[in-house]
């Protein structure tokens, strides 16, 4: 049994069925965040005093200029594959899968100094929300990076049987990176310098 | 069995799918019928776990149904088995009434309704209906139903942990959720249901958009087909909101947050030691975003199921088709902004309350629309009444008392008296039991000889629905009479302390004699169900006469669905066209040269 426009697009909707995949899933993502987001807005907005300066900005502005240059080498894999050379499109996507464990590293240095000072999400709802939020975009980075080291490792042979399909799995993985990386776009500043 | 069944028309000779030679070989098994990514077994699976679990959670009430009708007395039969902690000598405790109230919702609307409606008749209808070959992603459908199985396995669990299944009712309102026992696992359960459904729905819209056979554009889906698009949307965009809330949740109980618990919370005289500043509203507005999209879940597919059978069995065009198609998917668009028509008695300020009661109010017009063109349909036709037809005729008059009894709950006045009332469960009752439920049976008469072969049986079929309806009409409609006399609901005993109850509280002996009833009246479907599967009448491809493009494939249809490649030449009801030789021109049948 085949199943049609798996790797061709369809002509009346101009997509493959994997693209929309990843664009409806991505849009329950932004529901998910988006209700995250309303409840921090709500819960600030409802609170008599709102803590500043508990998270270091350094950190976080670091962790940004990772998570964008992420996006780019994703971007830059994909075109990689689009001409066809597969060596360089392996080591931008294992550039991606580095620059977003070093996002991960970060955030444990960040999230083990709060537990340290014994300030965990139950001292505050700001850290609750803040524990919530990154913990929730931590499990997405996470997510990506395993999807990441599947199509470095066992994965990566689809590329000599189906060169078009692989292509296009490592552009949706792109698509979710994308997201992964907007979402935390929205959580420094309202984190960190709001 | 299924080469029984291949007829070949005239003149054309049977080529074979494409593709369909590289990949046939036989698969085991466990492959075939346990992990199996054929949408039709996926399907059966769902709509047999349905079942099963809208029977356990019809069980439940059964049980509490005892309890109403004669408080304190020892439940007989299973009263004995119960233990301790539950029911001790038989006779319930007031936690484990409470256990059963919030798992029998939870049971029905997530582990029964829509399993059944969307996974089981979504799964095995919709594919065949639009002409392919299966879901556009086959694993994920797979998976989906697995992530579903577990959702189900942790809630029954849940009643055997220590302080028994959780017990806030089925919507789960903090502080009381954030602090009552059982709570978790609950919590754990909907996380698996929504990751299943989010994997379901978002296959069921590629599959729609992208896998429709050649010539079937939007305005000739069938009704059902469109039904469950809209329900799709819904699922897919109202659920994550809840899995936002229920992982706030499940912080506030295992992390320590207080993210729906105000400040200064004193819980049995003792402070709560928690941060506070929490708002518990916030769970009531993050729940009822689904839980109001949710409600539309449990209607539209029931409703695409009754616009098939009304049209086949009518003979005729169904009324109003583009209204319909119109009407679904603005009532799908406005299900998200309605929310709050839940919350009037939280005194979140008449603002808000006059916008929820306008968009409640306009909500209720392509509900309107809908039904109209359905009533419509009936209007001088000669109708066939066997039993699927009997089911979705029924659904008329019950779905309209369930919406017409919604409309003073959507003013925010009348619902000051009715809010947490039997009223209430009347009314959604109303929509959900004799309403859906009787959709979804219809659908089980009408499609069973497509997943079979076999036709149920008739007789047997219409002594359950005579005795259904009237004992249903008997638990529900007696309600309404308690709520406006202020019987209130979630009470264990019924409310027997309060006065003003004394004149319904009667009511209770009569609604347990008709839910025993009903119950016992289901044991004709049971058995029609399996004995048919064995010795029902052998039906061929297209036993009703029908015009959709399942009916074009072998009943069962074989892996990959269909013998030849679909092809559509017309709209979805082309009944009694005049002119033709037939009463039924099929979306399949080419135009005569």
């Amino acid at each position: 049994m085949h199943i049609p426009y798996t790797i061709e697009e369809r002509p009346d909707s101009g997509l493959a069925n994997g693209k929309l995949g990843i664009w409806l899933f991505l849009a329950s993502e932004v529901m998910l965040f988006g209700a995250l987001f309303s409840t921090y807005i709500i819960l600030r907005t409802g609170a008599t005093e709102w803590p500043h300066g508990e998270l270091s900005v350094w950190l976080g502005a670091v962790n940004t200029v990772l998570l964008i240059s992420s996006s780019v080498t994703m971007v830059l894999s994909w075109a990689a594959l689009k001409v066809k050379d597969f060596a360089k499109s392996r080591l931008y996507l294992l550039a991606t899968f580095v620059l977003a464990g070093i996002f991960l590293v970060n955030k444990y240095f960040e999230y083990s100094d709060h537990f340290r000072r014994g300030e965990g999400p139950w001292h505050s709802t700001f850290l609750a929300i803040y524990f919530t939020l990154t913990g929730l975009h931590g499990l997405h980075i996470l997510g990506g990076m395993i999807v990441m080291a599947y199509f470095l490792g066992p994965g990566a042979g689809l590329w000599k049987r189906e060169p078009e399909q692989f292509t296009n799995r490592i552009e949706y993985t792109g698509l979710y990176w994308h997201f992964v990386d907007l979402v935390w776009i929205f959580l420094f500043p309202v984190l960190y310098l709001l | 069995m299924a080469d029984l069944h291949v007829t070949t028309p005239a003149g054309a000779h049977p080529t074979h799918a494409p593709g369909e030679h590289e990949v046939h070989h036989e698969l085991g098994f466990w492959q075939k019928y346990v992990f199996s990514q054929d949408h039709k077994v996926i399907g059966i699976q769902y709509a047999l776990t349905g079942l099963l679990f809208l029977l356990f959670g019809f069980g439940l009430m059964m049980v509490m149904r005892w309890q109403l009708a004669y408080p304190g007395k020892p439940i007989p039969l299973i009263g004995a088995w119960l233990g301790q902690d539950r029911a001790p000598m038989g006779i319930m405790l007031p936690e484990f009434y409470n256990q059963l109230g919030a798992m029998h919702g939870t049971i029905m609307v997530f582990l029964g309704v829509v399993p059944l409606a969307v996974g089981g008749f979504g799964n095995f209808v919709m594919p065949l209906q639009i002409g392919a070959p299966d879901m556009a992603f086959p694993k994920v459908n797979m998976m989906s139903y697995w992530v579903y199985f577990l959702g189900g396995v942790t809630m029954l669990a849940s009643f055997f942990q220590r302080g028994g299944a959780a017990q806030s009712g089925w919507t789960s309102y903090p502080p009381l959720a954030d602090i009552a026992p059982g709570q978790t696992m609950w919590l754990i359960g909907m996380i698996f249901l929504i990751t299943s459904s989010l994997l379901g729905s978002l296959n069921f819209i590629v599959t729609i958009v992208q896998l429709r056979a050649k010539g079937l554009s939007y305005m000739r889906l069938p009704f059902f087909v469109w039904a469950q698009f809209v329900t799709a949307f819904l699922l897919l965009l109202a659920f994550p909101p809840l899995e936002a809330a229920g992982v706030l949740q499940l912080m506030d109980r295992l992390a320590g947050t207080s993210f729906f618990l105000p400040s200064g919370l004193v819980v049995s005289g003792k402070a709560l030691p928690v941060a506070g500043q929490g708002n518990p509203l916030l769970w009531q507005h993050l729940f009822w975003f689904l839980a109001h999209p949710e409600v539309y879940v449990l209607i539209l597919p029931a409703m695409g199921i009754v616009a098939e059978i009304l049209a086949n069995n009518t003979r005729k065009p169904l009324w109003g088709y583009k209204a319909l198609v119109y009407s679904v998917t603005f009532l799908g668009f406005m299900s998200f902004i309605v929310w709050a028509h839940h919350m009037f008695m939280t005194g979140m300020g008449t603002t808000m309350s006059a916008f929820f009661q306008t968009t409640t109010m306009i909500i209720s017009i392509p509900s309107v629309v809908i039904l109209t063109a359905f009533l419509l349909s009936l209007w001088g036709a000669s109708m066939r009444f066997n039993t699927p037809m009997l089911f979705a005729l029924a659904f008329l008059p019950m779905f309209a008392i369930g919406g017409l009894t919604g409309l003073p709950l959507g003013l925010a006045p009348p619902d000051i008296h009715l809010h947490d009332t039997y009223y209430v469960i009347g009314h959604f009752h109303y929509v959900v039991a004799p309403g859906t439920i009787f959709a979804l049976f219809a659908g089980v008469y009408y499609w069973f000889p497509k997943a079979t072969g076999r036709k149920m049986n008739e007789t047997l079929g219409v002594l359950h629905f005579i005795g259904s309806f009237i004992c249903i009409n008997l638990v529900f409609f007696p309600m309404f009479m308690e709520g406006l006399a202020g019987m209130n609901r979630r009470m264990y005993d019924g409310g027997a302390q309060y006065a003003h109850n004394a004149g319904v509280l009667h009511w209770n002996v009569l609604q347990g004699y008709a839910s025993w009833g009903l119950g016992l009246f289901q044991i004709f479907f049971i058995i029609n169900f399996f004995m048919s599967m064995k010795w029902g009448t052998a039906v061929d491809k297209n036993p009703w006469n029908a015009t959709t493009l399942e009916w074009s494939a072998p009943s069962p249809p074989g892996h990959g669905n269909f013998l030849t490649e679909p092809i559509v030449y017309r709209g979805p009801y082309e009944y009694s066209v005049p002119g033709a030789v037939k009463d039924f021109t099929p979306q399949f049948e080419p135009e005569k040269a």
